[in-house]
């Protein structure tokens, strides 16, 4: 060993370049915490793209139960909540329900709802066909809306889960961040003024 | 040349040469001694607010304290006594003991060293200002999850994070330092295999610091960011995930609890020999004991949030990784009483207490199997359970082992004997203190009592009258710990001999007592020693 690579100021160096390292690590745990949700399932977190209903296999006798829950995040003035609390569902059969909400504010104000299942493990099973949490939901001053979900369950769901639950929670989405799809301009708006998804 | 308190002029006026001499000090002895002093002062701040817990929990329903200040009491207590008290206190050993067991004449970076210290006070000065703040100080527990710190926490959350900031850059330095002495500065002879065991558990300890304190540091980072720049680590609403940040903070949080042990498994492994009068058993498993502990414990985080919502899969990994660990430690048990087995022993007070240490602190590991067991730990998690199971393993564990260190030191650090007959008093309060605090905790938790809540149910008060009666006489026994140290130095009896203790062995041991401010300017002479290297393979 060279006496220069040995020396404690080029230790230092070396050291403290570990600990900014570190210190980077837990910023990568970021991305890399979100990975592994996405693979697992963990938090329940269900993929944010719309499922084709020309996965399903086949429709199976086995049925399952699938209850519906809804909350509003703080701040958001919205009324929200399921239509229907629970359904008895077919494996593989498309169903669809609806939740209801409303804006109690007097101004527009815009939602973004983010689905969670559980059990965590089950989330990779419950397809959305079509979902309004695929976009952001507007709702002009004391507007309601019915909002579909279309969805089934995979086939491939283990034996053990015979019950799943599908939770949204409807977040406020800041006015700086509202997206307005190009659709909404061509489309008529319908007569409570909102965009029908 | 390494500048010292002599240059200084001697026209200046007394109290500014004071002053100056220990705010400039380079020297490792004297910054030793300063951390030591901090973290003596800061352990008497977290055991006052100790004190007020136990006093509001004597009996259920409110008493002296309303639930927010009940909060502050609790947070605070944790993180001076982990922060403040445990952490320089251990720093403050290895400026001490690390150069004079390796034969060095100082820190490799005396200045960086100085600097490490002086951050430290201004850290605690800027946590502690929170409680005169409005809105009170941080309410959230030591763990500080977000969002109860992040949306929820008090507008002084800000002065903790700047105050963890700074208390972060202080250990990973000093750990750096440390480090740095370590591979550089030992005496021709001293190989790494001849290394002090508390040497040994320090060079690990330094590795953990610099590993752990950085991802910490960019926790709070992220929680800055999330409560003033707009950014949603751990905000759901934003796509965050609050359960991010429990993953982050025990990231850091596991081996930040090994931190807080390694050097005390150091320090028993270098009192028991002496007091058994023989060489310690099983040097070489000690040092991989340490590292496997070490590595192990980057690899268990999850066992703090297995109710937090995890795949079965990844629960069973934390199990089992987490019970592995039982077995690296259980090698160093095994090697402590073997090295008591058929051992000539005396119980002075240093023995004591890392006796203390070794039986207590199996206590502590063996609650710490039961949470462990996934089932087991749905029923155990947030109660007193883990209360009592981490103080068992700081309390005896990191605790009694600095206090060890400072009977067992002292009188080569100062030139003077403590009170033997108050040092065993004090060890025997303190056992006695220690078990009737922690021990209730264990049926109170497995009863069900929850942590961190100012009021419980009255199914639990006849535990919790015994905890703080206990808690009570733990306080006392501080005082008489302080008055035992006053007394040493003020009057306690001269030491003349080197060695101090019959059985002590160790280059420290071979400097006067008390041992002069510089030491070893030339490497001590290490003789080769065949029958250290025979008891090793044998």
């Amino acid at each position: 060993m060279s006496k220069r690579s040995n020396s404690p100021g080029r230790q230092f160096a070396l050291l403290s370049l570990l600990a900014v390292g570190m210190f980077g690590f837990a910023f990568a745990l970021v991305p890399l915490y979100e990975i592994f949700c996405e693979i697992t399932g963990l938090n329940g977190r269900t993929s944010g793209e719309a499922a084709s209903v020309a996965q399903i296999a086949e429709i199976s006798d086995r049925e399952v139960t699938i209850q519906f829950t809804a909350q509003v995040f703080r701040g958001m003035p919205w009324e929200f909540r399921p239509t229907e609390n629970q359904m008895r569902v077919r494996v593989g059969e498309v169903n669809t329900t609806e939740y209801y909400a409303r804006n109690r504010a007097s101004g527009m104000v815009t939602g973004q709802a983010v689905p969670s299942v559980s059990p965590g493990h089950a989330a990779q099973y419950l397809h959305k066909v079509e979902c309004f949490c695929f976009t952001q939901q507007h709702l002009e001053g004391d507007a309601e809306i019915d909002m579909p979900v279309q969805f089934y369950v995979d086939p491939d769901l283990p034996e053990d889960i015979g019950t799943l639950s599908l939770s949204y929670t409807m977040y406020r989405v800041p006015d700086a961040e509202v997206v307005v799809p190009e659709a909404a301009a061509s489309m008529p708006a319908d007569h409570e003024g909102h965009y029908q998804p | 040349m390494i500048a010292h308190a002599d240059t200084i002029p001697k026209q200046r006026h007394p109290l500014i040469a004071f002053i100056l001499r220990w705010l400039l000090t380079t020297n490792h002895k004297e910054i030793g001694t300063l951390y030591l002093c901090l973290a003596f002062l800061l352990f008497f701040i977290g055991g006052a607010m100790a004190m007020v817990v136990r006093l509001e929990l004597f009996q259920p329903g409110l008493q002296f304290t309303q639930p927010d200040f009940y909060n502050q009491m609790v947070t605070l207590h944790g993180l001076i006594m982990v922060f403040g008290a445990v952490m320089p206190a251990f720093v403050g050993l290895a400026n001490w003991l690390v150069p004079l067991m390796i034969g060095a004449p100082d820190m490799a970076l005396p200045r960086l060293n100085n600097f490490s210290f002086w951050i430290l006070p201004f850290a605690f000065i800027l946590l502690l200002s929170s409680m005169f703040m409005e809105g009170g100080a941080p309410n959230f527990g030591w763990t500080f999850y977000a969002p109860l710190s992040t949306t929820y926490g008090p507008p002084s959350t800000d002065y903790f994070i700047l105050g963890v900031h700074l208390m972060g850059v202080s250990s990973v330095l000093g750990a750096i330092n440390v480090m740095v002495t370590i591979l550089n500065m030992r005496a021709p002879g001293m190989t790494l295999f001849r290394m002090p065991l508390f040497v040994w558990t320090w060079l690990i300890t330094a590795f953990l610091l610099i590993m752990a304190m950085p991802v910490l540091a960019g926790a709070v980072t992220m929680m800055l960011t999330d409560r003033h720049f707009g950014t949603s680590f751990f905000e759901a609403a934003g796509g965050g995930d609050p359960v991010l940040f429990q993953h982050v903070f025990w990231f850091f949080g596991h081996p930040e609890v090994y931190i807080m042990i390694l050097p005390g498994f150091g320090i028993a492994s270098q009192i028991i020999p002496t007091f058994a009068r023989k060489k310690l058993f099983g040097y070489h498993s000690m040092v991989y004991a340490t590292v496997a502990i070490a590595l192990l414990s980057f690899i268990v985080w999850g066992h703090h949030m297995f109710t937090s919502g995890m795949p079965l899969a990844a629960e069973l990994f934390f199990m089992y990784a987490t019970m592995l660990i039982a077995v690296p430690t259980g090698v160093k048990v095994f090697n402590w009483v073997a090295t008591l087995w058929r051992g000539s022993i005396t119980f002075e007070t240093p023995m004591l207490f890392a006796l203390g240490f070794v039986i207590m602190f199996t206590i502590g590991g063996f609650s710490g199997l039961m949470l462990a067991l996934v089932p087991a730990d749905f029923q155990y998690h947030d109660t007193f359970f883990v209360v009592a199971h981490f103080h068992y393993v700081l309390y005896p564990g990191a605790i009694f082992g600095t206090m060890a260190a400072v009977y067992y030191w002292l009188p080569k650090w100062s030139g003077r004997m403590y009170d033997e007959r108050l040092g065993k008093i004090h060890f025997w309060t303190a056992t006695i203190a220690v078990n009737l605090t922690f021990f209730p905790m264990h049926f109170s938790g497995l009863a069900g009592m929850p942590r961190r809540v100012v009021d419980y149910s009255i199914a639990f008060a006849d535990f919790n009258i015994v905890s703080s009666i206990g808690a009570g006489l733990l306080g006392l026994t501080q005082i008489l710990f302080l008055y035992i140290i006053v007394k040493a130095l003020t009057s306690g009896e001269k030491v003349t001999d080197a060695q101090v203790w019959e059985g002590a062995e160790g280059l420290e041991w071979t400097l006067p007592s008390p041992a002069p401010l510089h030491s070893f300017h030339t490497p001590p002479e290490i003789e080769p020693d065949e029958a250290h290297a025979a008891t090793d393979k044998a």
